[in-house]
């Protein structure tokens, strides 16, 4: 059966010497290999979820008068879009456990990428010959960013009607391109033209899904073409011997377990914890704005960015030059974009290391790098808690003035002092395995000259 | 004896070897069965099954209480069984044996150079590269201009007048969300009110203003408005100069000699102005003060514009002048 399964396959494809080598293909142990992993699966689920959803969503921002089951809401008047998620959620069975799971799932996805990344990054995993897996994953994970921005802004409540604005004034901020391109991509000044919501649409369930499933291809060919990166945990693992699980069967029952154990997790989340009750924020109105409601997670860095930039434009006389939200809006993501696609160079050129690299540093085996790594994280860090002042001042009474201050003093002083800590503690550990190792080899001396006696 | 026993020996050993050959090798090393962890496999399996099951089973149940909670939990915990059933499967069921492979070569020179030889040779024909060359990316620039030319269609691009346009001028009456218009004397100094110009669209951005009573002997406005708020009545645009939010916070102190003077505040990023001072920024990252709208109180005591506000309206963008927009 098997064999005569396999021999049709082979006689019109000719693929068996291919699925030979793909299942045995080799994956090194790790856990924190699964990180990728675990976002690969959450895009998986998006898709699936978000298929569901497309069924029921009306991208329109049509004026509607709401009649459905949700008491506080009925008569009140909402666009299509509003009201068609609102309806989701309270009178399309499983509506709101398929919602609620699809949105949970993007908080991981992005989340997995972020630290999947940092694994990458601190483990030297981009050096010599992945840095275009490091590139295609940069863009996946801005492009994730995107993705999440418009799907929660094409549901046309309170809190994604802001979210909108403050893009809005973002893109009107970019200097001299930047009212040509809003007007563009919005039709009309804000709110903009009823067309805006069909565009948001198409990006979020076609253009920008296509492209993301398009480059997880190009990623994870690039990772199978060059094989997987591993640890130094034996002594046969080198740059040139790789040691691990084949994908069949060691690795595919983990992997396979691994995504239903996504997925469990995703949707006990999905039914069990509330994740943004849109018909509490109620429809969008221009003229209104709700407190204490925060974004998604992985927009606090840029909320952050945009608090804590001192109010100023650049001027001449009466003329603005560049808008204030340019700064923490657009200029800050895309430096931290620039740093991270520019740094596996930037690496070479420092530590003039251009060989080839198969096997991963721990993180104090590069001082340099781990030091870096570590200031600009914490300078990322320093501005996504910025975004939580206001919510700081809520719950614990600090003044928010005061905070932003605090955080704008930290934004300069904090990620120096991390790098120096960190490559001080890096060359300590190194110390201190070099002691042990100087330890051990006296120790087998000593062993060595007793035993005969 | 002894002899003969040993050829015996050697003969079934070799026979033995023979009978071994003739299975074909192993790929996958043989590993010791384990009833346990079949068992456990098969019961996760059947436990998934259930409740994938019942997931169906609430799905079809009208008027469920805690029907969201119910799919979740049932979903939730069949992918969890399926993948409890797939880890004990890896682990106990699944030999996986860890192999030494060498890594895919770095580079492959001679393809290189075939490679670099064949794009070569391919023009060989060709007296004229750099003329050809220029022919084809003027060929290449025109035609992707054409494609991207529509995308003009998209919005007024290329005229941003319409950022300048608003919907007040003089005399136009300021009313609530239900039209109703705004006497001077229902404007208490305790909270702020919001208002739109009367007949027009309110989800417009230079529609909506925010409306404040100030003490008048406190105002500090620049020496050409002073005529624009009657009573100390103030009306300032609700969209934040900074990112276009709604200006929803009111500071207004309840107790003056400790507390901040009043202040009308953007709750995105705290952009905070003074209305006393014609919508000045005190704090937060906007770039220019609120523009105030002039008010008149008409004969009636209602509330009607005095014109255009002092600015543009709502986020900056490069040019954009500080002088008043249009009607």
């Amino acid at each position: 059966m098997i064999r005569r399964a396999i021999r049709f396959l082979d006689e019109r494809s000719g693929t068996a010497p291919f699925l030979k080598k793909a299942l045995r293909y080799l994956f090194p142990d790790h856990w924190s290999f699964l990180l990728g992993e675990v976002a690969l699966y959450s895009f998986v689920v998006l898709v699936a979820t978000g298929v569901y959803l497309t069924f029921y969503f009306e991208p329109s921002l049509a004026d509607t008068t709401y009649r459905g089951a949700y008491e506080p809401l009925r008569n009140l008047q909402m666009s299509e879009a509003y009201r068609s998620v609102v309806d989701i959620s309270f009178q399309v069975k499983a509506g709101l456990l398929i919602r609620q799971t699809h949105h949970w799932a993007a908080d991981v996805f992005v989340a997995s990428i972020v630290l999947h990344l940092l694994r990458v990054f601190f483990t030297g995993a981009f050096r010599n010959p992945r840095e275009l897996t490091w590139l295609v994953g940069l863009v996946m994970l801005f492009a994730s960013l995107l993705e999440g921005y418009l799907g929660y802004s094409m549901v046309d409540d309170l809190l994604s009607g802001m979210g909108l604005a403050i893009g809005y004034g973002v893109a009107l901020s970019l200097p001299f391109i930047g009212s040509n391109l809003a007007l563009g991509i919005w039709g009309a000044p804000y709110p903009g033209d009823p067309s805006f919501e069909s565009r948001m649409y198409i990006a979020h369930v076609l253009i920008l899904p296509v492209l993301i499933g398009v480059l997880i291809s190009v990623h994870l060919g690039l990772v199978a073409l060059r094989h997987h990166t591993q640890f130094r945990r034996a002594r046969r693992q080198s740059d040139r011997t790789l040691l691990g699980v084949p994908a069949f069967p060691g690795q595919a029952p983990r992997s396979l377990g691994l995504f239903f154990g996504v997925a469990a997790v995703l949707f006990l989340l999905g039914g069990l914890v509330q994740i943004n009750p849109i018909w509490q924020w109620g429809p969008y109105e221009l003229s209104q704005g709700t407190n204490g409601a925060q974004p998604d997670w992985y927009l606090g860095w840029l909320i952050g960015a945009l608090r804590l930039v001192p109010g100023f434009d650049v001027t001449i006389a009466d003329y603005t030059v560049v808008p204030n939200p340019f700064w923490g809006g657009a200029l800050f993501p895309l430096v931290v974009l620039i740093v991270l696609a520019v740094y596996p160079w930037v690496e070479r050129r420092v530590t003039g290391d251009r060989s080839f690299h198969n096997a991963l540093d721990r993180p104090r085996d590069a001082p340099g790098r781990t030091a870096f790594g570590a200031a600009f994280l914490s300078w990322v860090l320093v501005i996504f808690f910025a975004g939580s002042a206001d919510r700081t001042y809520v719950f614990l009474g600090l003044d928010y003035p005061a905070q932003i201050w605090v955080y704008r003093g930290l934004v300069f002083v904090l990620p120096p002092l991390v790098f120096f800590v960190t490559r001080r503690v890096c060359r300590e550990l190194q110390e201190a395995d070099r002691i042990e190792r100087v330890r051990e080899e006296a120790e087998e001396e000593t062993r060595r000259e007793v035993l005969p006696a | 004896m002894r002899r003969l026993a040993t050829l015996l020996a050697i003969l079934l050993g070799v026979f033995r070897r023979r009978k071994r050959t003739e299975e074909p090798r192993r790929i996958v090393p043989a590993g010791t069965p384990s009833r346990g962890a079949e068992n456990a496999v098969v019961a996760l399996l059947v436990c998934a099954a259930m409740l994938a099951a019942a997931f169906t089973v609430v799905y079809a149940i009208d008027d469920l209480a805690h029907q969201t909670q119910l799919l979740g939990l049932a979903l939730g915990l069949s992918f969890a069984c399926l993948a409890a059933a797939l880890i004990v499967l890896a682990k106990r069921l699944v030999v996986s044996e860890e192999i030494e492979e060498g890594y895919p070569d770095p580079e492959h020179p001679e393809e290189q150079e075939e490679l670099e030889q064949v794009v070569r040779e391919s023009g060989s024909r060709i007296t004229r590269k750099r003329l050809l060359l220029a022919a084809g990316g003027a060929a290449g620039t025109a035609i992707g201009v054409a494609a991207v030319t529509p995308a003009l269609s998209l919005g007024p691009i290329l005229d941003t007048d319409p950022l300048y346009e608003t919907p007040w001028r003089r005399g136009r009456r300021l009313v609530d969300t239900s039209g109703l218009p705004y006497r001077a004397e229902d404007v208490s100094p305790d909270t702020f009110y919001t208002a739109f110009p009367e007949g027009a669209e309110k989800d417009e951005i230079g529609s909506p203003v925010v409306v404040v009573r100030l003490d008048p002997s406190a105002l500090r406005l620049p020496p050409e408005r002073a005529r624009w708020a009657p009573q100390g009545i103030l009306a300032f645009s609700k969209v934040c100069t900074h990112a276009g939010c709604a200006i929803a916070l009111y500071r207004k102190p309840l107790f003056p000699p400790t507390s901040p003077r009043p202040a009308l505040v953007c709750p995105c990023h705290y952009s905070t102005f003074d209305p006393a001072r014609g919508g000045e920024v005190i704090f937060g990252p906007a770039g220019r003060p609120l523009p105030q709208l002039p008010l008149e109180v008409d004969g009636s005591g209602e509330l009607r514009a005095g014109g255009n506000y002092s600015g543009p309206v709502g986020p900056s963008w490069t040019g954009v002048r500080g002088e008043g927009p249009r009607s």
